[in-house]
C-alpha cells in the first residue's frame, strides 16, 4: 500500500509555471547543395548507372570490333530507331502486347471465378489450394507443346499458356489476401449491412488490394517472360509475329544488331509496365491508404 | 423495479464456441435489462465472456440458449440499429477518408441517401472535433482520433443502442481519460443508450450509471450495481471501487470487517 510507504525526499528547488510559452522561431534547415539534391533523386542515380553501363558497352564493343557477335551501343540504338521507323519492330511490339492483354485479362477472369468459389465454400477453397499447389510450380512454357496439340499453331495456344501463367499467381495471392482481411473490418462490414457481392466488393477486395496487386504483378512478370519464350517457338505461324519472333528471325538472318535492338525493346516495354503502370496504381491506392506492408 | 420496458433485454443467454478439441462455454445463463439512456457497463476480468456477450448483442454470434431482444424483437443478425465501436484501431476502412467512412456506413445500411448522409456525417465529425480532418485517410490519424471517428460513425447511425467493446483500452492513459470525458459530454447532449465493455474498474465507475459484474470461466452475473460517476463511499465507508473489487474476487474487504 502506498500509504504505508514514506516517500519523503529533500527538495529545495522552487516550483515554477510558465504562463506564456516562448514564440517558436522558424529554424532554417541546413542548406543543401545542388549535388546533394541531385544525388537524392533515385531516378537520376539509376540513370547515371545506365549511362556508365552504356559507355562501358560502347568502349568494349569498339575494342572487340566484331559487330556479328557484340555490336556497339550506338549501332544498336540506330538499329532500334530504324526498326521503329520501318514499322517492323513497332508492329511486332503491338502484336506481343495485344496477345498479352488477351491472355492476362482471361487469366484474371478465371482467377476471379476460382477465388469466388474458394471464398464461398470449403470445397472451393480446397480446390483452389490443390490446383495451385499442382500448377503453380509448373513453368507455363512447359505447357506449350501440349497447348499446340490442343489449340493448334496459333494465338490460342499462346493465350492458353498465358492464362496458365497469370491464373495461379493471381488466384493464390487474392485468396490469401481475402483470408488476411482483419476480423474487425469484416465485423464492421456486417454491422453496416453488407452481404454477398457487396461484402466482397466493398470489404474483401479493397481490404486485400495490396495482395491482389502483388499477385497481378507476379502474374504479369510470368506472362511477359512466357510470351516472349512462346513467340520464339512459333511466332511465324500466327501471322504477324511478336517480339520473340522478331529476335528469332533476325538471328537467323545474322542481323545481330537488330537482335540487340529487339532485346532493348523487350526490356523497355517491361520497365514501362512494371514501373509506370503498376507503380501508379500502387501510389493511387494502397500507398495512399497506408496499406502497404 | 423496472417500470419502463427495457430497450434491450438479455434473457438467460448462454454463449458457446467450438475449438478443435471441445466446446467452450464463454457465458452462462446471463440475464439483464438495459433501459433507455442507460450507460450500461459490463465489467469483468479477461475470460468472463463480456466481449463475446457484446458480439452476441451485436448479432455476430448466435446464443446456444436464451434470447436477446431489442425493443421486444429478437436479435437475429448484425444490424446498424446496434452500431458497434471496437477496440482495434483498424475498424476504419483504410481506403476511405474519414468523411467517407461515415457516409459509407449511413448509405450502405440504407439509413440515409448520400446528400443527407454527407450532412449528417459532417455534423457528427464536428461533434467529436474532427472537422479539420474530414478528407484525411485513417492511417494519418492518431489512435485517439481514429477512435473518435469510430464513435462518430456509430453515433451517426443514431442507433437504438451503441455497443462499445473496450474502445479506449488501446489508448495511452492521458488520451483515455480525455476520451472518457468526451464520451460523457456527448451522452449529455443526446442521451443515447450505451453498452460499454471494460476490464477497468475506474473506467466502469466513470462511464457507467449501471454496472454488471461478471465472473470468469464461464461468465456469470455476480452483481448489478449503480454508479454516480464518482468512486464514492457507501454508508459503511466502503468505496465503490473496493466493493466492486471485493465482489469480483470474492473477498470481503478489510473495512467492512472494521465496521461490523
Amino acid at each position: 500500500m502506498t500509504d504505508s510507504l514514506s516517500l519523503q525526499s529533500k527538495n529545495d528547488r522552487p516550483e515554477f509555471f510558465n504562463e506564456l510559452l516562448e514564440p517558436i522561431d522558424e529554424i532554417q534547415p541546413a542548406s543543401v547543395t545542388i549535388w546533394q539534391r541531385l544525388y537524392g533523386q533515385g531516378v537520376l542515380r539509376k540513370f547515371g548507372i545506365l549511362l556508365i553501363l552504356a559507355v562501358i558497352w560502347e568502349l568494349y564493343a569498339r575494342s572487340l570490333n566484331n559487330p556479328l557477335v557484340f555490336p556497339a551501343f550506338s549501332d544498336t540504338l540506330v538499329a532500334l530507331f530504324d526498326g521503329f521507323l520501318s514499322g517492323e519492330l513497332l508492329s511486332a511490339g503491338v502484336a506481343t502486347i495485344l496477345l498479352l492483354i488477351q491472355g492476362y485479362a482471361l487469366g484474371l477472369l478465371f482467377a476471379a471465378i476460382l477465388t469466388t468459389l474458394a471464398s464461398v465454400s470449403k470445397i472451393g477453397a480446397d480446390l483452389l489450394e490443390t490446383l495451385t499447389a499442382m500448377f503453380n510450380p509448373l513453368p507455363s512454357i512447359a505447357m506449350l507443346p501440349l497447348a499446340m496439340v490442343w489449340f493448334g499453331l496459333g494465338d490460342g495456344s499462346v493465350i492458353f499458356v498465358l492464362v496458365h501463367a497469370v491464373l495461379w499467381a493471381v488466384a493464390l495471392n487474392t485468396f490469401s489476401g481475402f483470408k488476411s482481411v482483419s476480423q474487425t473490418l469484416r465485423l464492421v462490414g456486417q454491422n453496416y449491412g453488407l452481404k454477398g457481392p457487396g461484402y466482397i466488393f466493398k470489404i474483401l477486395i479493397p481490404g486485400a488490394f495490396a495482395s491482389i496487386l502483388t499477385g497481378m504483378k507476379v502474374g504479369w512478370a510470368f506472362a511477359w517472360r512466357t510470351l516472349i519464350a512462346a513467340e520464339l517457338v512459333f511466332g511465324a505461324s500466327s501471322g504477324s509475329g511478336g517480339l520473340g519472333w522478331y529476335l528469332f528471325q533476325k538471328k537467323n538472318e545474322l542481323l545481330i544488331t537488330e537482335v540487340f535492338g529487339g532485346l532493348l525493346t523487350i526490356i523497355v516495354f517491361g520497365l514501362i509496365i512494371e514501373n509506370f503502370v503498376f507503380n501508379s496504381i500502387e501510389k493511387a491506392t494502397v500507398r495512399r491508404w497506408g496499406m502497404l506492408q | 423495479m423496472n417500470v419502463s420496458p427495457p430497450t434491450l433485454a438479455v434473457d438467460r443467454v448462454t454463449l458457446q464456441y467450438r475449438t478443435d478439441q471441445n466446446i467452450v462455454t464463454a457465458a452462462y445463463r446471463i440475464s439483464f435489462n438495459v433501459l433507455e439512456s442507460d450507460r450500461f457497463v459490463m465489467l469483468g476480468p479477461s475470460g468472463c465472456g463480456k466481449s463475446t456477450l457484446l458480439k452476441a448483442i451485436g448479432g455476430f454470434i448466435k446464443p446456444s440458449e436464451g434470447e436477446i431482444r431489442l425493443n421486444g424483437l429478437a436479435v437475429k443478425e448484425p444490424g446498424p440499429e446496434r452500431a458497434f465501436v471496437f477496440q482495434e484501431f483498424d475498424q476504419l476502412l483504410p481506403w476511405k477518408t474519414i468523411l467517407e467512412n461515415i457516409v459509407f456506413a449511413l448509405t450502405n445500411s440504407g439509413t440515409l441517401k448520400r446528400p443527407e448522409a454527407l450532412e449528417r456525417a459532417t455534423h457528427y465529425l464536428e461533434k467529436v472535433n474532427l472537422s479539420r480532418f474530414i478528407n484525411a485517410y485513417p492511417h494519418t490519424l492518431s489512435g485517439g482520433m481514429k477512435q473518435r471517428v469510430a464513435i462518430a460513425r456509430a453515433m451517426a447511425m443514431e442507433p437504438a443502442v451503441l455497443l462499445m467493446d473496450e474502445p479506449f483500452a488501446a489508448l495511452d492513459a492521458l488520451t483515455r481519460q480525455q476520451m472518457q470525458d468526451e464520451l460523457l459530454q456527448l451522452w449529455e447532449d443526446t442521451k443515447f443508450t450505451i453498452i460499454f465493455v471494460t476490464h477497468s474498474i475506474p473506467e466502469a465507475i466513470r462511464i457507467g450509471n449501471r454496472i454488471l459484474l461478471l465472473s470468469p470461466h464461464p461468465g456469470q452475473v455476480k452483481a448489478e450495481i449503480n454508479s454516480t460517476g464518482n468512486d464514492s463511499m457507501d454508508e459503511n465507508g466502503v468505496k465503490l471501487s473496493q466493493r466492486i473489487h471485493g465482489t469480483l474476487f470474492n473477498k470481503t474487504s478489510d473495512t467492512e470487517f472494521n465496521h461490523d
